[in-house]
């Protein structure tokens, strides 16, 4: 039955996704929530909560505020916080609660900003999204009211979709930094792990945006919409893909076409579970370095276009099992292994946004070290 | 590139002195932060103690991160099972057939089915208007070897009626059927954590020969059954109360609730209750003063002028315990908590008049965010919100009272107390451990 998970772990959701992408910004975030998101979030979806003074909190609705529409109960509460700790922007991101009493983000945001001056968000997740969607959306956000026009620069890159939910603390996203300034190009700004926001208000001045997970395609559709910054969409695992990817960057950069790298997954018995985005670079490594086509379940949101015709989206642990039946490999987070066919095999690939921390010490830099995984498939 | 972002704003609003602290709410609502101190039990670990039932949580992707996480982290996931909640039920009226048939399609896929089930609905269920009635009695039929209890994931109710902690520890005994009842039974209901067997209430009715029941220590389904036979239900956790009554009007026992307490009198009144209501020969209490003065005085002799932070994860009673400190001579200076129950008004009155500069912290106000100290500190910290704020190493990594009761849990807190202070734990990676007590895979 679709919605039902007998075993299985839930995705972060798309609350927890604005939050991610934010964390770093400087901002003040706020789940629009009665109690529990702030401690899931803090505990499950983010390594940094305890390093870094994030402003993330929650508004703490109670019933009668909700029944009665009291928007100004948050309003204040926001002035108020927003007057003590001088956050760069306000965001407010929904959950179920907000989503059924037709809370209106845009006409609260509104009201915020006029009142604190302070750049306002109103992001209309509803917690019933993953990760992806929310991420997404605030990323835009930040994209189109932040990103000023300027100069292009050749081979100035803009990193687009970064969050440790896709990829933990383990410096793959400095890796993929790495892997750039290597072939050549300049990394322009990182979206959003290990920048500020001076540094993303910059990204108008790049050439070309690699977008490296589905969290950051709103923000290239922005860039490409506002100053017509093509994109192209992967992730540099495994030598030929790298190569790949790199001469792509420069195609995109000098046609104003946007790319995305599709191995042939036909006929495949190698199934990749996961964010669409970042599966599909796996899926491609594993085509290109071991010369097994694989292909995606993406259990996840994804942006259309991404995805090839082999690969399907699962969101649902029935999906998922009816998909897996002939696959002879499956990677995946280690809580998809209950629901795998008992005789293939199962290469574990954990990833923060299905597993949270259980596992966060066992998930590899797959660019800097994409054989932790390639070896493995046979 | 992780950095802190800010050395932080001043904390006025965040901090008062408690001869300027407002009874009960000494601190101004708004938004809400978290710290990373997660030792107390949640909903799924509190429902896990019933053996063998399987939980079943129906509710948005967002809310169910949590729970499910919980229960991977808890090694339960084999007893646990989800159904979400999307944005097209909210609009197709469907939530009673999402709920019924979700759980149906779960317990037949498990491998067999489980006696009991805990089903948690959520915020969206109460407010579209879900008919649980329908729902449970539909589950029922189709499973009639099943037992269903209606569990709640409803934050948002939490200041209209019964608290989700006061509800979920209610149905823990819901599934109770009525038996024969034994005069020499009795239950202690309501703890998360097993009262400990040296505490003066489990010695008080194990020697007056009461078989004694708890829930921490049932490991079949139908060893918690037998906890129906008891004649009397005593609790002493303040969230527990409110159970014992629901139970009381059930099952046809009778419910003594006596209060968790660091006072002296308060501890020996609960006793007599104890003794009135059971119709059994009284404790002997000669020389208990005595002793916990005299571990007051060795403690205090070893620890000093030391700095000590209390919070109210500790126990229900932080209030309680800065004043029993505080008398005694050690140098109290913060104690970390959100609000201040009833049941402590009069420690709170005692320590506005003799130690008003003691400091109450929230733990929750947005400007905590920037309260925890950069550096190790010298506090010596009673709970893991305290040693988190305080950044201290030194401390006491015990939650909801660790199973202690009466002139015990005095000595027990002294001793933890001097060991705290003479040893130190790695308290960054200790406190980020849901449910302390439970299994963990971390």
């Amino acid at each position: 039955m679709k919605q039902t998970a007998r075993i299985i772990s839930t995705y972060s959701a798309d609350v927890f996704g604005v939050c991610s992408a934010l964390f770093e910004l400087g901002g003040m975030t706020i789940m629009h929530d009665a109690s529990g998101c702030n401690s899931t979030y803090s505990t499950h979806d983010e390594p940094r909560w305890y390093d870094v003074d994030s402003m993330v909190y929650i508004s703490a609705i109670s019933e009668l505020e909700a029944i009665m529409g009291d928007d100004e109960k948050l309003i204040g509460d926001i002035c108020a916080a927003a007057k003590d700790l001088h956050p760069r922007f306000i965001a407010i991101a929904g959950t179920p609660i907000p989503t059924m009493i037709g809370f209106d983000f845009s006409a609260v945001a509104s009201l915020i900003e006029q009142r604190t001056g302070i750049p306002t968000f109103g992001f209309p997740t509803t917690g019933m999204n993953t990760y992806v969607h929310g991420a997404s959306m605030a990323l835009r956000g930040i994209a189109d009211r932040f990103v000023v026009p300027g100069q292009k620069q050749e081979n100035a890159v803009n990193v687009l979709g970064l969050t440790p939910l896709d990829f933990s603390v383990n410096g793959a996203d400095r890796s993929i930094c790495a892997f750039l300034e290597a072939e050549g190009f300049s990394v322009n700004s990182r979206w959003a792990m290990g920048a500020d926001l001076d540094e993303l208000s910059r990204a108008g001045r790049a050439s070309v945006n690699l977008v490296v997970s589905g969290a950051g395609f709103g923000a290239a559709q922005s860039m490409k919409e506002r100053f017509g910054i093509p994109y192209v969409v992967g992730l540099p695992i495994g030598g030929k893909q790298s190569k790949l990817l790199s001469q792509m960057l420069r195609q995109a950069q000098e046609s104003g076409d946007d790319r995305i790298l599709h191995a042939d997954g036909a006929d495949a018995s190698v199934a990749v579970i996961g964010e669409g985005i970042t599966s599909l670079a796996l899926a491609n490594a594993i085509a290109l370095e071991n010369g097994r086509p694989a292909r995606v379940l993406c259990a996840t949101e994804c942006p259309a276009g991404i995805l090839r015709p082999c690969d399907a989206m699962t969101p649902d642990e029935d999906d998922i099992t009816a998909a897996l039946r002939g696959v002879d490999t499956v990677i995946a987070d280690p809580m998809y292994r209950p629901i795998c066919p008992q005789d293939a095999v199962f290469i574990s690939l954990p990833t923060e946004a299905f597993s949270g921390r259980i596992y966060r010490a066992r998930i590899p830099d797959l660019i800097s070290d994409p054989q932790s995984i390639l070896k493995e498939v046979l | 590139m992780l950095r802190r972002v800010s050395d932080g704003p001043d904390m006025t609003g965040a901090c008062v002195r408690i001869a300027e602290a407002d009874f009960p709410a000494p601190f101004a609502s708004g938004l809400e932060y978290s710290s990373p101190a997660r030792g107390t039990w949640n909903i799924v670990h509190t429902g896990m103690l019933i053996p063998e039932a399987h939980e079943i949580f129906v509710c948005a992707a967002g809310c169910l991160r949590g729970v499910v996480l919980t229960a991977a982290e808890m090694n339960a996931m084999d007893r646990f099972s989800t159904v979400a909640v999307r944005e097209h039920n909210l609009l197709d009226g469907d939530m009673e057939e999402l709920v019924i048939e979700g759980v149906t399609d779960i317990l037949r896929k498990l491998p067999k089915l489980p006696p009991a089930v805990l089903v948690y609905t959520s915020c969206v269920h109460h407010f579209t208007g879900c008919d649980l009635d329908y729902i449970y009695g539909e589950l029922r039929s189709r499973f009639p070897a099943v037992d269903f209890t209606d569990c709640y994931m409803n934050p948002i109710m939490r200041k209209s009626g019964l608290t989700p902690d006061q509800l979920m520890r209610a149905r823990l005994y819901d599934l109770l059927k009525p038996r024969q009842i034994d005069p020499k039974a009795v239950a202690i209901i309501g703890n998360d954590l097993p009262t400990r067997e040296n505490s003066d209430l489990m010695r008080f009715l194990r020697s007056r020969d009461f078989r004694v029941h708890e829930i921490t220590s049932c490991e079949t389904y139908a060893q918690y059954q037998r906890m129906a036979e008891s004649a009397y239900y005593i609790s002493y956790y303040p969230a527990a109360a409110a159970g014992g009554d629901i139970l009381e009007k059930r099952l046809g026992g009778r419910h003594i609730y006596v209060p968790f307490s660091f006072d002296y009198d308060e501890i020996e009144a609960g006793f007599r209750t104890l003794t009135e209501v059971l119709g059994v020969e009284a404790p002997e209490f000669a020389g208990k003063r005595e002793q916990c003065n005299k571990a007051l005085e060795d403690a205090l002799a070893l620890i000093g002028d030391t700095p000590i932070a209390i919070d109210y994860t500790y126990s229900p009673r932080p209030l309680g315990l800065a004043l029993l400190l505080l008398d005694a001579g050690f140098r109290v200076e913060r104690v970390y908590l959100d609000s201040i129950s009833g049941e402590e008004r009069p420690a709170f009155d005692a320590l506005r008049e003799r130690y008003p500069d003691l400091t109450l912290y929230p733990t929750v106000h947005s400007k905590m965010r920037f309260h925890s100290s950069k550096a190790k500190t010298g506090f010596l910290a009673v709970g893991q919100k305290a040693a988190h704020f305080t950044n201290t190493d030194n401390f006491v990594n015990v939650v909801e009272g660790g199973g202690m009761f009466g002139y015990e849990a005095i000595l027990d807190t002294l001793e933890h107390m001097k060991d705290a202070y003479l040893h130190e734990k790695d308290m960054r990676s200790l406190v980020q451990i849901k449910g302390l007590g439970c299994e963990c895979c971390l």
